[in-house]
């Protein structure tokens, strides 16, 4: 598997690159927290924090749809949502009949869909700005100066290491599964689901003890080579004044967004 | 093919601030009280095991088995590694999981990722190795197996439920859409997961019965999670049909869609991930419904374990 299939970093000179991680992350935190306070149909809001988006997707050097490009992923779950456009308080728009069953969508239902829309899709965009923006040990480092419990810190620090790791295994077991199970075209291979799950478990034991045991290996290869229950890094994560005033700049800014939303 | 998101991760936005708070507060009680546990128990050395451990659940959610019509079979991981790891290591690798599939890859979100966490870690530990320790003492097998088997399905089912009560409590979906559509849903992945979760522990159980030991499972967790894991498994038997049968689940819309008169007949249709079966059920026939459900998985691993055990002996 290529190196880069879990890495979201996209490497580049911006603002946004250089700007210290414990701020993106805090800003990030402050930016779904924001939208998540927004009354429901308090548009202008809405959109003046897309506007925030935008001048974050330009000061990335990214592009300026970089984030709306990559943002359909969270798109299936607004099938869940969906049922938010029935609410019972309000004024029916229309008579929809769908394989015979009658649905009515009201005004108070659609403005709530819409509002769960436009959140997640503004949420979204800036996890993906986030990650493009920061190398992800970066990341993990900005939260274990953000309090965040060193163990926890740590375990996910290795979950990343050993991802790239283990999806090979994953890859070379699948291999070897289609390659042992040779079908004749238009005739029907292998036996029953319980079957085929039943091979996929033991493919999941498999992968455990390979897991269980690489572990092993690690952490005294580790040990020899000093590990006392910490990782370091090299980076120095100091914060200067250029990134206080941007974390300072956000925190209007979004305060600006709720005051709008609640005037609107 | 490289990573496929699984059906629950709620995303932010969906999940009120009430109920995302509410959920971030219960899941950093259990986080905290793991994170305490882990440094007093055990060594440096876990937390490199539990790292590759979280590796492992996020590399093994990419193996998959076709099922039909083009759609395939996940697996989700968090009562096999509650069984195998102990409910607390548990908890600590599913949120190591779900932080970096949220981080990394925006299946779901930041706000909501407390209450992500509760539904596919906490509760699947809770479930998972509470089911599992009541026979986890057992010489029998297949009995282990088949309360493994049912503990994956039910963490699945139950996990399911709560998200569709956390998208119901913050208004962003029907109840008596989004639960049967959940449940239904969910029905069927957790068999899948059972049936893996089965054939996983019984390949380990030959391969290193080690791991497995009842001394080794015991000293990871005390009977107080078999009281907790009955007393949710119950919860949740329990509040699926007592929910549906709501009276304020079954307004405007119950009545529009007219679903009392047809009953089980509404036409259904199944997405790739989530179904909109818009099922109406009374209380008592989804009482039954999910007992016999519950009977028919019971009888299913213990077959399963037995055929299993059979070809090992």
């Amino acid at each position: 598997m290529h190196v880069n299939a879990f890495d979201r970093y996209y490497a580049t000179e911006s603002p946004l690159h250089r700007l210290d991680a414990r701020v993106k992350v805090l800003g990030l935190i402050a930016f779904v927290l924001s939208n998540a306070l927004l009354p429901d149909g308090a548009w202008a809001a809405f959109g003046l924090t897309w506007l925030l988006l935008l001048l974050a997707n330009l000061a990335s050097h990214l592009g300026p749809d970089f984030t709306f490009r990559r943002s359909f992923i969270a798109l299936p779950f607004m099938l869940v949502a969906l049922s938010a456009l029935f609410a019972p308080n309000g004024q029916p728009l229309a008579e929809w009949n769908l394989l015979g069953l009658s649905l009515t969508p009201t005004d108070t239902g659609l403005i709530r869909f819409g509002s769960i829309l436009l959140r997640t899709w503004l949420s979204v965009q800036a996890g993906i700005l986030l990650v493009a923006v920061t190398p992800f040990p970066d990341l993990i480092h900005a939260f274990e100066h953000l309090r965040v419990p060193a163990i926890l810190t740590t375990i996910i620090a290795f979950l990343y290491r050993y991802l790239f790791v283990l999806s090979d295994e994953v890859l070379r077991l699948l291999r070897a599964r289609d390659s042992r199970s040779a079908a004749i075209p238009g005739q029907k291979s292998g036996r029953s689901v319980f079957w085929r799950a039943q091979i996929t478990g033991h493919m999941a034991g498999q992968l455990f003890l390979r897991s269980y045991e690489r572990s092993d290996r690690i952490y005294h290869a580790m040990l020899a080579r000093g590990y006392t229950g910490h990782i370091r890094t090299l980076r120095a994560h100091v914060m200067r004044r250029r990134d206080w005033l941007s974390l300072v700049l956000l925190i209007a800014a979004l305060l600006v967004v709720q005051l709008i939303g609640r005037i609107g | 093919m490289h990573y496929a998101p699984a059906p629950l991760h709620i995303p932010d936005g969906f999940l009120n601030l009430v109920t995302s708070l509410v959920f971030w507060a219960l899941t950093g009680l259990f986080v905290g009280i793991a994170l305490s546990r882990t440094n007093k128990a055990l060594g440096e050395k876990q937390v490199p095991l539990m790292g590759i451990m979280a590796a492992f659940i996020f590399a093994a959610q990419m193996l998959n088995f076709p099922v039909a019509g083009g759609t395939s079979g996940h697996f989700l991981g968090g009562a096999l590694a509650a069984i195998v790891l102990g409910p607390w290591a548990g908890i600590l690798v599913m949120t190591a999981v779900i932080a970096v599939q949220a981080l990394l890859f925006q299946d779901g979100g930041l706000l909501v990722m407390g209450a992500n966490i509760f539904n596919m870690g906490v509760l699947t530990a809770i479930i998972g190795f509470g089911l599992y320790r009541i026979v986890s003492a057992s010489a029998n097998k297949t009995l282990k197996l088949a309360a493994a088997g049912v503990a994956a399905w039910l963490s699945t089912v139950a996990a399911a439920l709560l998200t569709a009560l956390q998208l119901w409590l913050s208004g962003t979906s029907r109840l008596e859409i989004v639960l049967p559509a959940m449940l239904g849903v969910h029905l069927l992945i957790g068999i899948g997961e059972a049936l893996i979760t089965v054939a996983a522990l019984a390949f380990l159980m030959q391969t290193r019965p080690d791991l497995l030991e009842a001394e080794n499972v015991a000293a990871k967790g005390g009977t107080g999670w078999v009281i907790a894991g009955i007393l949710v498994s119950l919860v949740a038997v329990l509040l699926s049909p007592l929910a549906s049968a709501d009276p304020d689940g079954l307004e405007r819309v119950a009545e529009d869609l007219g679903f009392l008169d047809t009953g089980l007949d509404a036409p259904y249709q199944i997405l790739p991930d989530y179904t909109i079966p818009f099922l109406g059920e009374t209380a008592l026939s989804t009482i039954i419904a999910g007992l016999v459900g519950a009977f028919v998985v019971l009888g299913l691993m213990i077959l399963v374990g037995g055929l299993l055990k059979k070809r090992s002996a």
